[in-house]
């Protein structure tokens, strides 16, 4: 059997189970996926990430893992004990390792919340990512979101908890297909900050297929951090979705410093006047691995505002994309929307391709972008060592201050110095 | 305490610097000027071991090694320093940081403990005060946005944090007014003593006013044409290079 023949057969043993009430949409979606396929380098989207090679070696489901207590704490970011914690284990949320602290905080499985209370939330919003990412990769995860979670944080209530959200992959039996997938309500007035990672246990592939839809409504305030620190032959297709419907404040910022192959699509769309929105992303990459960060911002109504700065530090053979998109819609008027990517090639082998991409409908709106590549400042090498400061410590100390611009953006103080830990590691400094 | 015997030096395939001689003692203040192009930025960064210039011929000894062996961070850590014209801007480094990493990667190269935060913080304190240096500009990514006159007080700062033994100050008063000027002088003659040296780079004789020299030297197409006390400065400021250019060119032809 290969992976292709293990998905199938997946799919007819859920899609046998009653109560389903996905089950039309991942039927679509299903067929939407034996339609379009695994993307190839022919898919405008795909040119640059050759997603088709994870599938070269067999991925099993492998829904029933157990993790224990002890296992999920090896892998707990700091700050969990104030945490809420959403733990899915090859892509099936776990409900005995997950831990809901807030009572602003439900919850369900899709398949629950699409039936009940939710289930208008549920038809208006699941799914709607399907607008950006139109290729098989995206539709097979679809097709089997019932599985996936719905999380509602409910009215005018600050969460002063966190949510972080794990991704546990295990591998130490066979290679792994993970597909979580969730969709997040936040509320009006609610104010509330993600944190999420992946991890893998054990040393066979993976390959994590993960959507994530968010949907803010007006007043709400979003931080979301995705930390992406996981072993080499794990690979990613990470989709985060945010549709700003109501006049919002959404901070994303996602740190790439390890993976196998790593695909982000992240997405904006401004829905309603006067929504903000601020990403940010680094990407510090070594050995062969491939990051991928794809972006659209939307511009959907007038007033709004996008900020957007990537900065990538790519050694050794490690590949890096950028992909940045902004769309303007026609009735968008007033609109600032502002991208830079910024990349240092630390090696002869390293290389990036960045792309950005602005289509503008709307003639009364403020609208910058620009990319660099280049190279560590020798000038401002030979200044550092003039001082005294070898040479090796000299290019950690400018590399960290190419990087620092994003770091400063990972407000909360315990995850800022986490991944500042990360860093210095990555750059070998002393921590004093 | 330097000893320049011979040195020919260029860029790629430009000579600049033909048969230079020079020795420097501690205790002593010397400043080399002289025409633009006459090699004196040359000197400075092949003194300091900046990348790309090349030693075809002659030796410079600093303390009894050879200093053109030694990577530019060891130059620093016998004791070397470069205050350069154009102090380079680094967006996300703050300069606090820098000069403590520095401090201490002169000590670990001498064999010496690192600074703890407090002897850091005391030793930086007495240095801000000598510069008449403002914390908030520490605190502040190293050069970045800085006045001429900022930068120019940064590098004596930076200098005043270090020790060195020998300083090179390259075109040190360029760009600035006569206050900042009197500010960086002030700075470098409280940090004079016995045990070092300082060598002035410059154009214009009006750095030597505040910064008094005990000898001048006339750099001119690569050598050093003319030595003679802080008075040959006036000389120069009064007459122009030509008419050292007029000496050289008719001692060449006779």
């Amino acid at each position: 059997m290969n992976t292709i023949e293990n998905i199938k057969e997946r799919f007819q043993e859920l899609q046998s189970a009653n109560g389903n009430k996905l089950k039309s949409l991942e039927q679509n979606a299903f067929d939407a996926f034996n339609k379009m396929g695994i993307p190839t380098a022919r898919h405008e989207e795909w040119k640059y990430t050759r997603i088709g090679n994870v599938f070269n070696k067999e991925l099993h489901f492998k829904p029933t893992s157990t993790i224990t207590p002890q296992e999920l704490d090896q892998m707990r970011l700091p700050g969990h004990e104030n945490a809420n914690e959403i733990v899915f284990v090859n892509g099936i949320f776990s409900t005995s390792l997950s831990n809901v602290r807030s009572k602003e905080l439900t919850v369900k499985s899709l398949k629950e919340a699409s039936a009940g209370e939710f289930s208008e939330i549920v038809s208006k919003n699941l799914g709607n990512s399907n607008r950006y990412s139109k290729d098989g990769i995206h539709a097979l995860n679809s097709a089997f979101a019932h599985e996936g979670v719905f999380i509602h944080i409910s009215n005018g209530k600050i969460a002063e908890h966190p949510v972080y959200i794990y991704h546990i992959t295990d591998a130490r039996e066979t290679n792994v297909l993970a597909q979580p997938r969730n969709l997040v309500y936040v509320s009006e007035r609610a104010e509330i900050e993600f944190a999420e990672t992946h991890f893998t246990l054990g040393v066979s592939e993976s390959f994590t297929n993960e959507v994530l839809e968010i949907v803010v409504e007006k007043d709400a305030n979003v931080s979301y951090y995705k930390i992406q620190n996981d072993k080499e032959q794990s690979s990613q297709v990470c989709t985060t979705h945010f549709r700003q419907v109501g006049k919002s404040y959404i901070h994303a910022v996602t740190i790439s410093l390890n993976g196998g192959m790593v695909r982000n699509n992240l997405n904006i769309t401004l829905e309603a006047e006067h929504a903000e929105a601020h990403l940010y992303g680094l990407y510090f990459l070594q050995g062969n691995s491939h990051v991928d960060n794809h972006t659209v911002v939307d511009h959907v109504k007038a007033n709004c505002l996008s900020n957007e700065l990537y900065k990538g530090i790519v050694s050794d053979n490690a590949t890096a994309v950028f992909n940045g998109k902004i769309f303007v819609q026609p009735h968008a008027q007033k609109t600032n929307a502002y991208q830079s990517n910024k990349n240092i090639l630390l090696s002869e082998g390293a290389s990036v391709n960045t792309k950005p991409q602005l289509e503008i409908f709307a003639d009364d709106v403020k609208c910058s972008h620009g990319c660099t590549v280049g190279q560590l400042d020798e000038e401002g090498l030979f200044y550092l060592r003039s001082r005294g400061i070898s040479e090796d410590t000299a290019r950690s100390l400018l590399v960290h201050a190419f990087a620092i611009d994003i770091l400063e953006h990972v407000k909360p103080a315990i995850l800022r110095s986490y991944v500042d830990k990360l860093i210095f590691e990555r750059l070998e400094f002393e921590t004093s | 305490m330097l000893s320049i015997r011979n040195l020919h030096a260029g860029i790629e395939e430009k000579k600049i610097l033909k048969g230079l001689n020079l020795e420097i003692n501690a205790g002593e203040v010397h400043a080399i000027m002289g025409p633009n192009g006459s090699g004196k930025s040359t000197l400075a960064s092949v003194l300091a071991g900046r990348e790309h210039y090349e030693v075809s011929e002659g030796s410079v000894e600093f303390l009894g090694k050879n200093l053109l062996e030694l990577s530019p961070e060891a130059r620093a850590g016998e004791g070397l320093f470069l205050a350069f014209q154009y102090p380079i801007e680094i967006a996300g480094l703050t300069t606090t940081n820098f000069i403590k990493t520095a401090v201490n990667e002169i000590r670990k190269y001498r064999g010496e403990q690192p600074l703890d935060a407090v002897q850091f913080l005391k030793m930086m304190k007495e240095k801000m005060a000598l510069m008449n240096i403002d914390q908030s500009l520490l605190s502040r990514s190293l050069n970045e946005g800085f006045s001429g006159g900022e930068k120019k007080r940064n590098e004596i700062f930076q200098m005043a944090m270090l020790q060195p033994k020998l300083a090179i100050l390259d075109e040190t008063d360029s760009g600035l007014d006569i206050d900042a000027i009197r500010i960086v002088a002030n700075g470098v003659n409280k940090l004079r003593n016995k045990d070092n040296a300082v060598l002035l780079v410059t154009h214009y004789q009006r750095l030597l006013d505040y910064i008094v020299p005990d000898f001048v030297h006339v750099l001119y197409n690569g050598q050093i044409v003319k030595s003679g006390p802080k008075e040959l400065a006036l000389e120069l400021e009064e007459r122009g290079y030509d008419f050292i250019k007029n000496e050289v060119n008719a001692a060449q032809e006779a």
